[in-house]
């Protein structure tokens, strides 16, 4: 009957165990009841590793290759966090601007045309070629280009989206926008179209000009 | 993809591109192929972040796309092409071995942008070299320009596909995404350029950085265009001829562990003569007479032409078949075996292909069980060997006693490394009266460590992170430390203050700091080595699927 032998003996399997080697008599290692530990001992060392010029060498390569790609702007940093208040220090933390441009130039002809973002031009060697009627726009861009040297990456963003929409304005090349132009102007909370900055008030408006003033 | 793979493809990742392209990453190799919209939805990204990781994978070949029927572009991963992150380090030792410091600097610049066009890979180099090198002194481009070549001659770096040059009608919307093509032909061709130019150095006197500015003022009012004489022309390495590299440096050396230095020797000219004229996946090269072979000898051997003719015939009557006779014409020619045949299998001579070459990787097996002991490589390779054996022929063969060779069979078995063959003397399996085999099946046992392999490379690098994340503190005390103490040394500043800056880490902290450093660089170079073995699994799993 089926069950019948189980317990007698050292537990019977279907196969015949002198045949494995497991000779009669011979005492089995106890069975496991738990899983096996996390870190087994070793046994024994793991052979030396092998030294010598060329694994040094690779060793000295493979850090400068870890350190190198970290500087490179193929390493995607994510965007800092927003902070509550916009202080008047965060001007003048040298974080890099975290927005949604690409920092460096790929050749959009080998890419999807859906995965074209804004670049960010770098400040030095602006390779955009001019047409020669652009002068007068030219040199007022040149004029604020040198004027923004030395200031912050992020108002040097907002002219050159004064210079997109320019140039939008010229009808070249449209980028994909994905972005509220009014949001990005200045950052701030407030929606300029409702800004009055009350010059309209006061004795300098022309309606009033006739009356004294108290 | 396994989940070790996975997992290790996830580190390599984050460790070279940061959180982002991780993240994006792991989704593709997860699911598959997918759209842009579906891959935003998944990983909870925004869509410019999505978009820049995707600019960044395919810039450096590691996803490709494709233009499904319905109009969507389809992105994938290419999971073997990140693992080959891991090998950078010897592709560029590679490249300096053979090319010098230019073609070292090279083949890097090319790794680490995933591709570039000529020009600017050689203005960079020349500027890398030039740093380096003494004050005044500069690096000419066609230095640069001339190595540049030799690498694409040996197509050690290759063009990569072009996008097509069609003249679309206005009216047709152009393709979502371009087709990239590129004839094989083509894929060596170096374009003619004339790049005259020198290195220049990054900290350049401001009056040259003024003229430059006139100068490109002018150009740009002048209206020429800046595009390089060979835009669209980009060049990328090309891994698999550094694997061939890798596996004739593996021959050559098994040869010489079994042979002699000079026989060693022979079989590496054979090799270098047919380099190019191999395709890849061949199971042997070309055809060489032995008056060619004669002829490409290197000059410091001057053998005699039968001394060359002796080694050639004992090279072929070898048991291990490295070099195959394959006819008499021009003194005899001969082919060199380039399949990984076995670990260490020989081929009965009933094979029905031509004769694949077993070559023994200097004991790579027996490293691998070096965990298991020395007795267990023993009857390892006795069951590579001899194929299938009882019980009680292993030990008699093994010459081990019954009961050590009883234990250690059954560790393999638990650990998949061997497996029990049954041969049933009648047809109902009686276990008395059926024999039980062990035998080593070879493939499941090289699929099985280099999963294993996987896993460890996945486990040192976390170790090495979680290292560096619990002295994140001390490192960058020392680095600020380190930074104080240049300045203050380019402003010329005295002894004392020095040792003063130098004093604010104590000395449990450097201690600290020199364990750590250490403890790094073991575990660096621990991975190195481990992806060597990863090499030697993989091409043979590979080389062995392709067979027919």
């Amino acid at each position: 009957m089926a069950g019948r032998g189980r317990g007698r003996g050292r537990g019977q399997m279907t196969f015949n165990v002198e045949a494995v080697g497991i000779g009669k008599g011979d005492a089995l290692p106890p069975p496991t009841l738990q899983p096996s530990p996390l870190f087994p001992a070793l046994e024994r060392r793991a052979a030396p590793l092998p030294g010598g010029e060329e694994g040094e060498y690779m060793l000295a390569l493979k850090q400068e290759l870890r350190r190198a790609m970290r500087g490179l702007p193929y390493f995607v940093k994510p965007g800092a966090p927003r902070r509550d208040i916009e202080r008047y220090s965060d001007k003048y933390q040298l974080s890099s601007p975290v927005d949604s441009a690409i920092d460096w130039n790929p050749d959009w002809r080998r890419l999807p045309r859906e995965l074209k973002i804004r670049v960010r031009r770098l400040r030095k060697g602006r390779t955009v070629p001019l047409v020669p009627k652009q002068h007068v726009a030219l040199d007022k861009e040149e004029t604020i280009k040198k004027l923004e040297s030395l200031e912050k990456k992020e108002e040097e963003v907002t002219s050159e989206e004064e210079e997109e929409k320019e140039e939008e304005e010229e009808g070249k090349e449209e980028e994909e926008e994905e972005y509220d132009e009014e949001e990005h102007e200045e950052e701030t909370d407030y929606v300029l179209s409702y800004f009055d900055n009350g010059e309209s008030f006061g004795p300098d408006s022309d309606d009033n000009g006739d009356e004294a003033v108290y | 993809m396994t989940q070790a793979e996975l997992r290790l493809c996830s580190l390599l990742l984050q460790e070279h591109f940061g959180e982002i392209v991780e993240k994006v990453g792991n989704s593709l190799l997860r699911t598959g192929p997918r759209p842009l919209r579906l891959l935003v939805g998944d990983t909870g990204l925004l869509p410019d972040q999505v978009k820049k990781a995707l600019c960044v994978l395919i810039q450096h070949n590691l996803v490709r796309y494709e233009v499904q029927p319905r109009g969507s572009v389809e992105y994938e991963a290419r999971s073997e092409r990140i693992l080959r992150i891991l090998r950078y380090p010897r592709y560029i030792y590679t490249a300096k071995t053979l090319y010098g410091d230019p073609g070292e600097l090279l083949v890097e610049e090319l790794l680490l942008h995933g591709h570039l066009s000529m020009s600017c890979a050689v203005a960079r180099v020349a500027d890398r070299l030039t740093e380096t090198m003494e004050d005044g002194k500069t690096m000419d481009y066609s230095e640069v320009s001339s190595t540049f070549v030799r690498l694409a001659d040996t197509h050690f770096i290759q063009r990569c596909p072009m996008v097509p040059e069609s003249s679309r009608s206005a009216k047709a919307p152009p393709p979502p995404a371009p087709a990239l093509a590129i004839a094989e032909k083509d894929m060596y061709v170096v374009p003619r350029l004339s790049l005259v130019g020198k290195g220049k150095r990054r900290h350049s006197c401001d009056e040259e950085e003024k003229e430059e500015h006139k100068a490109k003022r002018q150009k740009q009012e002048g209206g020429t265009s800046e595009t390089p004489p060979d835009d669209g022309i980009y060049w990328q390495v090309n891994l698999e001829r550094f694997h061939q590299h890798f596996r004739d440096q593996a021959l050559v050396s098994a040869v010489a562990s079994r042979m002699d230095q000079t026989s060693s020797e022979v079989v590496r000219t054979m090799l270098r003569m047919s380099e190019v004229t191999t395709a890849s996946g061949a199971s042997h090269t070309q055809p060489l007479s032995s008056n060619e072979i004669f002829r490409s000898l290197p000059a410091g051997y001057n053998i005699g032409k039968q001394v060359l003719d002796q080694y050639l015939a004992l090279l072929a009557d070898d048991p291990l078949e490295f070099v195959g006779k394959s006819g008499d014409s021009g003194g005899g020619t001969y082919t060199v075996s380039i399949l990984w045949g076995e670990l260490g299998v020989t081929r009965g001579p009933g094979a029905a292909w031509a004769p694949p070459s077993p070559f023994q990787h200097p004991s790579l097996i027996p490293l691998l069980l070096h965990r298991f002991g020395s007795r267990c490589a023993r009857i390892f390779r006795l069951l590579l060997r001899k194929k299938h054996l009882e019980q009680k022929q292993v030990e008699d063969f093994a010459m081990i006693p019954a009961k050590e060779a009883k234990d250690m069979l059954y560790r393999m078995l638990s650990e998949n490394l061997v497996s029990l063959q049954e041969i049933p003397k009648t047809p109902d399996h009686a276990p008395s009266r059926t024999f039980y085999l062990y035998t080593v099946n070879v493939m499941a046992a090289a699929r099985m460590l280099l999963h294993r392999c996987y896993k460890s490379v996945a486990n040192l690098m976390e170790r090495r992170q979680h290292e560096m994340r619990e002295n994140k503190r001390l490192l960058e005390k020392s680095q600020r430390v380190e930074a104080i103490l240049a300045s203050m040394q380019a402003t010329g500043a005295e002894a004392a203050q020095l040792h003063e800056v130098e004093e604010m880490i104590t000395g449990p902290e450097r201690q600290q700091l020199e364990t750590l450093k250490r403890n790094v660089n073991k575990i660096d170079a621990s991975e190195n080595q481990v992806d060597e073995t990863i090499f030697v699994l993989e091409s043979f799993i590979e080389s062995t699927m392709k067979r027919p």
